[in-house]
């Protein structure tokens, strides 16, 4: 399943998009929850009893702000979530 | 009615609904289970008797979620002469799911959304469009209406019930009127340019102030949800069949809207667009049942 965790609003899009297929089989420890400064990942059981991450429900609305310290004006040519999920499960909208 | 003095219409009211299925008796059912969507606006309970609609309630959400969900059933049980204990399983959705205390399991909106969409329009649905009460989802799914990929906008009310009940006070037109309404002007206005309720408000009254007749008002404001809408479909895709779920599904105006937008026309369904949510729940709940056998006690 590709779950779609974020927005669009006046500015722009912001959307995390996490392919949860992957994250059954997850070959990366579960990096993803390590790799995020902000912490912004979670892994949850979903409504198929598969056990998957996911953006916590509290960043699901202020993404662009929250993850503004990784894109490229905050200094990180790769996203840190992204690098780490070497499955290739996440991935950002903008 | 007239209005009478002090007496305040209350325009954004839709019509609540409470059916069961005459044809059938529940008592030859050898599984029942029950599904409660308590959502912002709307709660539904609908409840299932092997695997097959039997009856349904959807009714305008209280104060709280625990009595939502006890207020929707108990409409239902009333209506049928059940009792709460002649249900081996409930399954709670909704925002307020983890609230519904005779629960024996809560699942998201998306899933049972999906799982409702593919009964009520069926097994070759793949793209559902919900537009509830104060948020919007696009779901993908697979043709035994399990979901392969979803986003969800609740940040904001445009595009929602909410913003329709706004606007049909605003304009103090009934709100089942709005969508026959918006079709009955000369020319197609554009869509009203925000997004926001807030300022489509006031670009509302801004626009009846222009000399725009309260019709053409409204298409321009059903123009923005159908655009605003789409521009969320268009994010996931619109794969072939496309299904319409919640309280804006019975809006034509919003509806046919959407359908030019697209090119693509959605599938048409007899049963209440408001119950996918809770439809969707009890049908998990027969899977459950039908896997793990009835739960030793009810929930409550
Ligand atoms: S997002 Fe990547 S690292 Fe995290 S659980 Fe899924 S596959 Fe593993
Ligand atoms: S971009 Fe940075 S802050 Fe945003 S999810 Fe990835 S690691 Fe976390």
């Amino acid at each position: 399943m590709i779950a779609n965790y974020g927005y669009k609003d006046g500015s722009g899009e912001y959307y995390i998009s996490i392919d949860t297929d992957k994250c059954i089989v997850c070959e990366a420890g579960r990096a993803c929850l390590g790799a995020c400064p902000k912490g912004m990942f979670e892994i949850i059981s979903d409504d198929y009893d598969d056990e998957v991450a996911a953006v916590k429900q509290q960043f699901r609305r202020s993404l662009a702000f929250d993850c503004a310290q990784c894109k490229p004006a905050g200094g990180y040519t790769t996203l840190p979530c992204v690098s780490a999920c070497t499955p290739g499960a996440i991935k950002h909208s903008w | 009615m007239a209005e009478t003095a002090g007496e305040k219409k209350e325009y954004w009211r839709w019509q609540e609904n409470c059916w069961i299925d005459e044809s059938k008796n529940w008592r030859d059912a050898k599984i029942i289970t029950a599904g409660i969507d308590v959502g912002s606006v709307s709660s539904q309970a609908v409840i299932v008797c092997d695997g097959g609609l039997y009856g349904f309630n959807s009714m305008r959400t209280g104060n709280n979620s625990p009595d939502s969900a006890k207020n929707a059933i108990n409409g239902v049980l009333e209506k049928s002469g059940m009792k709460l204990e002649d249900i081996h399983y409930v399954v709670g959705t909704g925002y307020g799911r983890v609230n519904v205390p005779f629960a024996h399991k809560a699942i998201t909106e998306i899933a049972c959304h999906a799982r409702g969409a593919n009964y009520m329009g069926g097994s070759q649905i793949r793209t559902i469009l919900d537009m509830g009460g104060q948020d919007c989802k696009a779901i993908h799914c697979d043709e035994k209406g399990k979901v392969t990929n979803f986003l969800m906008n609740d940040k904001c009310a445009a595009g929602t019930g909410r913003g329709m009940e706004v606007i049909a006070d605003l304009m103090q037109i009934p709100i089942a009127e709005l969508g026959p309404r918006s079709f009955d002007v000369d020319e197609e206005p554009p869509a009203v340019s925000s997004t926001c309720v807030v300022f489509a408000k006031s670009e509302a009254l801004a626009l009846l102030k222009a000399g725009y007749s309260k019709n053409k008002v409204i298409a321009a404001y059903c123009q923005a949800m159908a655009e605003r809408v789409v521009s969320l479909l268009e994010r996931i895709g619109v794969e072939k069949e496309f299904f319409i779920t919640g309280g804006i599904a019975k809006n034509p105006g919003v509806v046919k809207r959407i359908e030019r937008l697209l090119g693509l026309q959605a599938v048409q369904t007899k049963y209440d667009s408001q119950i996918a949510g809770a439809l969707g729940a009890a049908l998990f709940g027969y899977t459950l049942v039908q896997k793990q056998g009835v739960p030793n006690k009810a929930a409550a």
